[in-house]
Parts: structure tokens; C-alpha cells; sequence
């Protein structure tokens, strides 16, 4: 036991401030989705003692509480949250950081507006007056006025670029910020100087409103990607429960599993998963080891085994020391494994970065070009800055530095509406070059848990008392008993005086002699050799044989014949044996399967793929699957998979059918063709008006309606992708 | 011309104030939580954040 009390070490993790008297909690509520919800959430979030104050957020799926330490913990939030239906659990205290940034940009948003509006304003008297009947001297007053908007504005707004672009040229890179920085605060310059100098060629327009496009595309991007970190936050907040702590005295205490250290003691009850790497201490059961290694069957545990998180616990409750820091755990094994897959993926350059690679020199060469043009043509050099000017604010991607994220945030809220999170902006792009489609078997093709295989050998009333048995067990297979008979005959009444005992079965007295079901050793039969079968005996009745299978998802053989069609190729790696893996593979339809695989031999089979020129997408759910999810092209995984498969995957989706992978792919493509379309109609503008810039005939108003245009026109065009196929 | 005078500054001002107003509304949390907002409107007892309990 280390020397830090576990109470205190929560009240450390879960602590994001601490408000006046109190400290705040912020927990993530799995199922809050409605009006009536979040004053439920909220009023049992009050009733419990000691809280000072809780408010619940519908957006953010999430309710603050301000509490006294002393009176209360996380723990009794959780539970009174429980107690009113509600599933809940504390945030890593690390979201307050992104959430800053996002207002900072809010607010330079908001104050470029207002400048670009009150300077446009005036912009525009000046130009309908200019060679009519404007008093000169009132003209000169219009553009002071301007400056005196426009200066604070761009000191202040126009910070986040700048100090971008001071980090990329500090770098020795040239990035989009540079050309920005450039356009904005040359053309402020140059401004200033022609307003004390009298003359007509004012940009102070054109540079506040080509800030405040700017940061209208970086807002979207910044709120997309707050977003999605907060909604991948909420779910392996969810999905790392709370561990039950063996403190040293022997009593129990609820604690949330991040908090666990080395050495700790804990308690898994049955039916709950393990939330710690450790070695069995006391208790010998059966686990599912599914999500760690693929195989569906329990495996059974004795004292002295090494348990991994994440394995469910199914029969006995058991006792287990915590070793998560060993190195030499399957954790730590495939830790390693994932860094050095993820280095591949960390090579990809985005599309708006490949994009400004190109652009960048190519702008700043024009700039260049026509002010030394000019310059030789014989003009004065400020006439010839003024155009260079024109041509650095026509050219500035403008649109461009929209297109990607505009196109990205509706196609985001596209798939946040049927559930698939996209957690990394450019899974978008990746997801749209894949051309191979890997499915993982257990949890991914199939459902991940055992269903009866209902062939019709057992008769309605022997599975209707079997279900009335097994509808008092936790354990799957009873689950999946009572799931087929509920199918089959409707309502399951549980029976009386039923007595458990954990590992064996089930057992009562009836009045057609004693019932008993379980394993064949619990009813006195010899085993059919197979794992997966559960016997039911009555009296002295014939026993009756119950056998299971893990089940295709319902739509996996539609999804995949689908994307055989769309031209994808199909695989199934899997860790299981080969007999399982060849049934699974024939009934999806998918042709090349390959089972018994390690981690390690997924990856090479991924990058043998990629050495052929094949980008992957790979869909899996299991801690064997988490290198590959890095190693792969794109990724995704269902929100039922180990937490650090959801951390590697690019996309997490919800429900049980495959179809969101269809979805994600569609969307994707989708969302790459629309970039393109954008990127073509900035070309179009460019390609139009650069040359009438550097021929000198582009004129302050000419440069900002285009620009402005030109932003308007590619928003437009995203908000198609966001707008199609409301579900 | 001299009424430019005072309704340029009336513009500004009044424009800085619907400025003002929405860096306020920023700051104290208007837009934290824009679904529940919606449903907040309808409740008929007093919020219970400023009740003791």
C-alpha cells in the first residue's frame, strides 16, 4: 500500500479547480437526453450531503458539482447518480485547457466582426463618394476612423496567426499562417502609410475582414476538435468504472479505476470487469478474456495467474493485487507495440497542409514578382507595394484556410448524428484513400457474446424451465438462455428458491423432482469435450445439451457484401482458432481470413499491405487489436471495445450494427471530393483575378468582395455535406 | 455634415455595446450548455443551484 490514502489521491485526480469553498467534480452522465433528465440529474446530484452546487449540461453530456470535501466524495455522487438511473463517472480534469482556447478564438471572432462590419461601413461611403461629390477632407476623416478601429483590432485578433507563423518560421517551415501573417499585417502597414500620406489605396476593410474569415475557419476547427476530445472524454471516462479497493483493514471502499496504483488490493464481483492488471490473489472462476485475445470461451483463473484489464469476471468474485507499472505485462507489451506503429501514421500529411506546402512559395514568389515588376516598369515604390499588396490579399487562403474546416465540421455532425465519433481530424482524409477493409472477428463481425445455438433439438418446455433457472445467474450463457427463450416463448417468469453456487450452476427443488443446470460435472454427465456448453437435468429425466456461439452482428453479411460491391477488399484477421475463424469468415462472405494471429503478425500483415500500395481501414475492438488500429491506414472501433483500442482508432461508433462503418466510409469520400470542389473554386478566383491584381487594376473594393465571395461560396458549399440525409 | 458627427460615435457605441454584451454573455456562461438552455426555459421551479440544500 503506498503512503497516500486512496481518498486523497481521488480527490487529487478528480479536482479540476477549487472554487470557493469546495472542490468541483465534473462526471460524465451516459444517459441524459432530455429536459426531464437534467433536472433528475441535477436534483440527485443536490440530495447528496455536503454538495454546495450541481449543474448539468445536455450539450456536454456532463453535471458540475461543488462540494465540501470532508462530507463527501466522487464515489457518493456516483452512487446517488445511480440510484436515479442514471450511469455516471468522474472526467479526467484535463478538458479546461482546450476549452479556453476555443473561447479565446470565440472572442478574437467576435472583435474582428465587429471591426470588419463598422469598417465596411465606412469602406463603403468612401467608395460610392469617391470621385463624386465627397468632401475630400471628410474621405481623409472616414479612413482615420478606420485605422482607429483596425489597428487594435489586428494587434488583437490577429494574434493567434501571428504567433503560429513567429513558431513555424522559428522552425525554419513556411506554414499557412505565414502568408496570413504577411497579407494582414503589410497591408495594415502599408494602410497607415497611405492615410497619413492622403493617398486612396486604404486596405484597413480587406485586411480586418480577410481576419475575421480567418478566424471564423478556425474556430470550426477548433470547436470540432473540442468536441470531439469531450465526447471521447465522456466515454472512457464511462468506460473505466469504478474499482472496489481492499483497503488494508479489510474493509471496501469505492474508488474510480484510473486512481488505482500498484500494490492495491481490489475486489472484482462477478459480472464486473477487471480494472487493473494484476495477479489473482484469492478465488479461482471463469473469465472472458474476449476483448484481450479474441476468444470468445471463458477461460477459468486460479490463485498466482496474471489477470489483464478488462477481462470479464463471470462466475466467482475475486481478489486481485494490482501491477499495472510490471513492464512486462501484455499492457506494456502492446504499449510498445502501438508507438511504433503509430510513427507510420504520424507521417501523413494533412490535404490543407500539403496544400499550403504548395501554396505558400507560390504566393509569396507572385508577392514578389510583382513588386520587383513594378519596380522596374519605373513606378514609385509605394505604388508598387500597393500592388503587391493587392495580389497577397487575393491570393491569401482565405477560402482555403475555410474550405477544410468547414467541410470538416459537416461532415463530423453528419456522423455524430448516427452516432460514430470521428476523434482525429484527418481520420476524415485517411479513411477516404483506403481501398482494404480489415475486420477483427470477436466484438467487431460478431456481437462479442455468446447466444444460444437454437436448432430446435431443445423442446419448448425444457428451455422455458431452463430459462426460469438461468434467468437468476449473471453468468452469459445463462443470459443467453433466457434472451432464446424470450425469443421463442415470450416472458420469462424466474423461479423460486433457486440456489447458486459459483462455477458449477444452478439448482432448486421443484415439484417434477430437483432442477439443476450448469456445467456437465453439475449434473453428473460426461462432457461432449467442448468448452461451450451448459446441461440441464430434471429429476431423472435424460440431461439436455446447450450449446452457444458468438453470433455475426445482424447486418455484418449485408455491410460486407456492400463493400464488395463499392470495390473494397475484404480480410479478417483474428487471434481465435482457425476452425471458428473459417465459419465466422464463410458466413460474413469474407474470402481472406486468417486466424491464430499476435498482435505483432497483424501489423506485419498491415504492412505488407502497405508496401503493395493498399491503405487499410482497420475495424476492431480488442487490446489485441490497438496496434493494429494505430498501425493501420484509418481506424475505427465500436464503443464497446477495450479503452485503449478507442484510443488508437480514428472513428468509435455506437450500436450494434456494422453499418456505420458503410457510413463512415461514404462520408469520407464525400467529405474529401467536397475539400477538392472547395479548393477548385478558390483555384478559379486565383486563377482570375491574381493576374488582374498584378497588372495594378485590382482596387481595394475589388479585393474584398472577391475575398469575401469567394469564403462564402466554399461555406456554402460544405454546409451541403452537413444539410443531405438527416436520419 | 456636422450631424455625422454625432451619429458616427452613436453608431460605434452602440455597436460596442452589442460587443460588450456579447463578450459578457461569453464570460458568464451563456453558451456552455445551448440544448439544455432550451429545456431550462420551461422548468417551473426555481433553479436549484441557488437553493441551499
Amino acid at each position: 500500500m503506498t503512503a497516500q490514502s486512496p481518498a486523497g489521491r481521488l480527490a487529487k485526480e478528480a479536482e479540476t479547480a477549487r472554487p470557493a469553498g469546495g472542490a468541483l467534480l465534473t462526471l460524465a452522465i451516459e444517459n441524459m437526453h432530455c429536459g426531464g433528465c437534467l433536472r433528475s440529474v441535477e436534483r440527485a446530484a443536490l440530495k447528496v450531503p455536503g454538495v454546495k452546487t450541481a449543474r448539468a449540461s445536455l450539450s456536454a453530456k456532463r453535471v458540475s458539482v461543488v462540494y465540501d470535501e470532508a462530507r463527501a466524495s466522487a464515489a457518493d455522487f456516483i452512487a446517488a447518480l445511480k440510484g436515479a438511473g442514471f450511469t455516471a463517472a468522474p472526467i479526467e480534469a484535463e478538458a479546461a485547457g482546450a476549452d479556453a482556447r476555443q473561447k479565446y478564438l470565440l472572442r478574437c471572432m467576435a472583435v474582428s466582426g465587429f471591426a470588419a462590419m463598422n469598417i465596411m461601413l465606412i469602406s463603403i461611403a468612401v467608395w460610392s463618394g469617391e470621385g463624386g461629390d465627397m468632401d475630400p477632407s471628410l474621405a481623409l476623416a472616414f479612413r482615420w476612423i478606420s485605422a482607429l478601429i483596425a489597428l487594435p483590432t489586428v494587434a488583437y485578433a490577429g494574434q493567434p496567426f501571428f504567433r503560429s507563423a513567429l513558431a513555424a518560421l522559428r522552425g525554419r517551415r513556411l506554414n499557412m499562417d505565414v502568408p496570413i501573417s504577411l497579407a494582414i499585417l503589410l497591408a495594415t502597414a502599408m494602410s497607415l502609410y497611405q492615410t497619413m500620406a492622403g493617398s486612396e489605396q486604404v486596405y484597413f476593410d480587406a485586411a480586418v475582414t480577410l481576419l475575421f474569415l480567418l478566424l471564423v475557419g478556425r474556430f470550426l476547427d477548433e470547436s470540432l476538435r473540442v468536441r470531439t476530445r469531450s465526447e471521447v472524454q465522456n466515454l472512457l471516462g464511462l468506460q473505466s468504472a469504478i474499482a472496489t479497493l481492499i483497503e488494508p483493514d479489510g474493509s471496501h471502499r469505492q474508488i474510480p479505476a484510473h486512481a488505482l496504483r500498484p500494490g492495491d488490493h481490489i475486489l472484482v464481483a462477478t459480472g464486473e470487469r477487471v480494472s487493473a492488471d494484476g495477479v489473482v490473489l484469492a478465488g479461482t472462476g471463469q473469465v472472458d478474456q474476449s476483448l484481450i485475445t479474441g476468444e470468445t470461451m471463458p477461460l477459468t483463473v486460479t490463485p498466482g495467474q496474471e489477470i489483464y484489464a478488462g477481462t470479464l469476471n463471470l462466475t466467482k468474485p475475486l481478489s486481485i493485487a494490482v501491477n499495472a507499472a510490471d513492464s512486462a505485462t501484455l499492457l506494456a507489451e502492446i504499449g510498445r507495440l502501438m508507438l511504433a506503429a503509430e510513427q507510420g501514421r504520424a507521417r501523413y500529411r494533412k490535404l490543407a497542409d500539403r496544400a499550403a506546402a504548395i501554396y505558400a512559395p507560390a504566393v509569396h514568389g507572385l508577392g514578389l514578382a510583382t513588386f520587383l515588376g513594378w519596380l522596374i516598369a519605373g513606378v514609385s515604390w509605394q505604388t508598387a507595394l500597393t500592388y503587391a499588396i493587392a495580389v497577397l490579399i487575393i491570393t491569401c487562403p482565405c477560402a482555403l484556410a475555410l474550405a477544410v474546416p468547414a467541410v470538416q465540421i459537416a461532415a463530423a455532425s453528419r456522423l455524430f448524428r448516427r452516432r460514430i465519433i470521428v476523434k482525429t481530424s484527418d481520420g476524415l482524409e485517411r479513411i477516404a484513400e483506403t481501398d482494404t477493409v480489415v475486420f477483427d472477428k470477436t466484438g467487431t463481425l460478431t456481437v462479442g457474446r455468446p447466444a444460444l445455438c437454437d436448432d430446435g433439438a431443445i423442446s419448448d418446455d425444457v428451455l422455458a424451465a431452463a430459462a426460469s433457472l438461468a434467468a437468476a445467474s449473471r453468468h452469459p450463457y445463462a443470459k443467453a438462455i433466457v434472451t432464446a427463450a424470450e425469443a421463442r416463448i415470450g416472458r420469462v417468469v424466474p423461479a423460486a428458491g433457486i440456489e447458486e453456487t459459483p462455477g458449477l450452476g444452478l439448482a432448486r427443488n421443484s415439484a417434477r423432482g430437483e432442477e439443476r443446470l450448469g456445467s456437465a460435472a453439475w449434473c453428473g454427465v460426461e462432457s461432449a469435450g467442448e468448452e461451450s456448453e451448459v446441461w440441464y437435468r430434471r429429476g431423472s429425466e435424460p440431461p439436455v445439451r446447450f450449446c452457444f456461439v458468438d453470433r455475426l452482428r445482424s447486418d455484418a453479411r449485408e455491410v460486407a457484401a456492400s463493400l464488395k460491391r463499392q470495390g473494397y477488399r475484404l480480410a479478417l484477421l483474428s487471434g481465435d482458432r482457425a476452425a471458428v475463424v473459417e465459419r465466422v469468415a464463410h458466413e460474413a462472405g469474407i474470402e481472406d481470413w486468417h486466424a491464430e494471429l499476435k498482435p505483432a503478425d497483424k501489423i506485419a500483415w498491415l504492412e505488407d499491405r502497405a508496401r503493395r500500395g493498399r491503405n487499410t481501414l482497420m475495424v476492431g475492438d480488442g487490446l489485441n487489436d490497438a496496434p493494429a488500429l494505430a498501425a493501420a491506414h484509418a481506424s475505427m472501433s465500436p464503443s464497446s471495445a477495450a479503452d485503449i483500442s478507442q484510443r488508437a482508432a480514428d472513428f468509435v461508433f455506437q450500436g450494434d450494427t456494422l453499418a456505420p462503418v458503410l457510413d463512415a466510409l461514404a462520408t469520407g469520400r464525400r467529405a474529401r471530393s467536397m475539400a477538392l470542389q472547395n479548393f477548385a473554386i478558390a483555384g478559379v478566383y486565383n486563377v482570375i483575378c491574381v493576374p488582374l491584381a498584378m497588372a495594378g487594376l485590382v482596387t481595394p473594393l475589388i479585393a474584398a468582395i472577391v475575398m469575401s465571395t469567394s469564403s462564402i461560396l466554399v461555406v456554402a458549399n460544405a454546409s451541403r455535406l452537413a444539410g443531405r440525409g438527416r436520419p | 455634415m456636422t450631424a455625422l458627427a454625432w451619429l458616427v460615435p452613436a453608431a460605434f457605441i452602440l455597436g460596442g455595446l452589442g460587443l460588450a454584451a456579447f463578450l459578457w454573455a461569453l464570460r458568464s456562461g451563456q453558451f456552455e450548455d445551448l440544448d439544455g438552455a432550451a429545456y431550462r426555459a420551461l422548468e417551473d421551479d426555481p433553479p436549484d443551484d441557488q437553493i441551499e440544500p
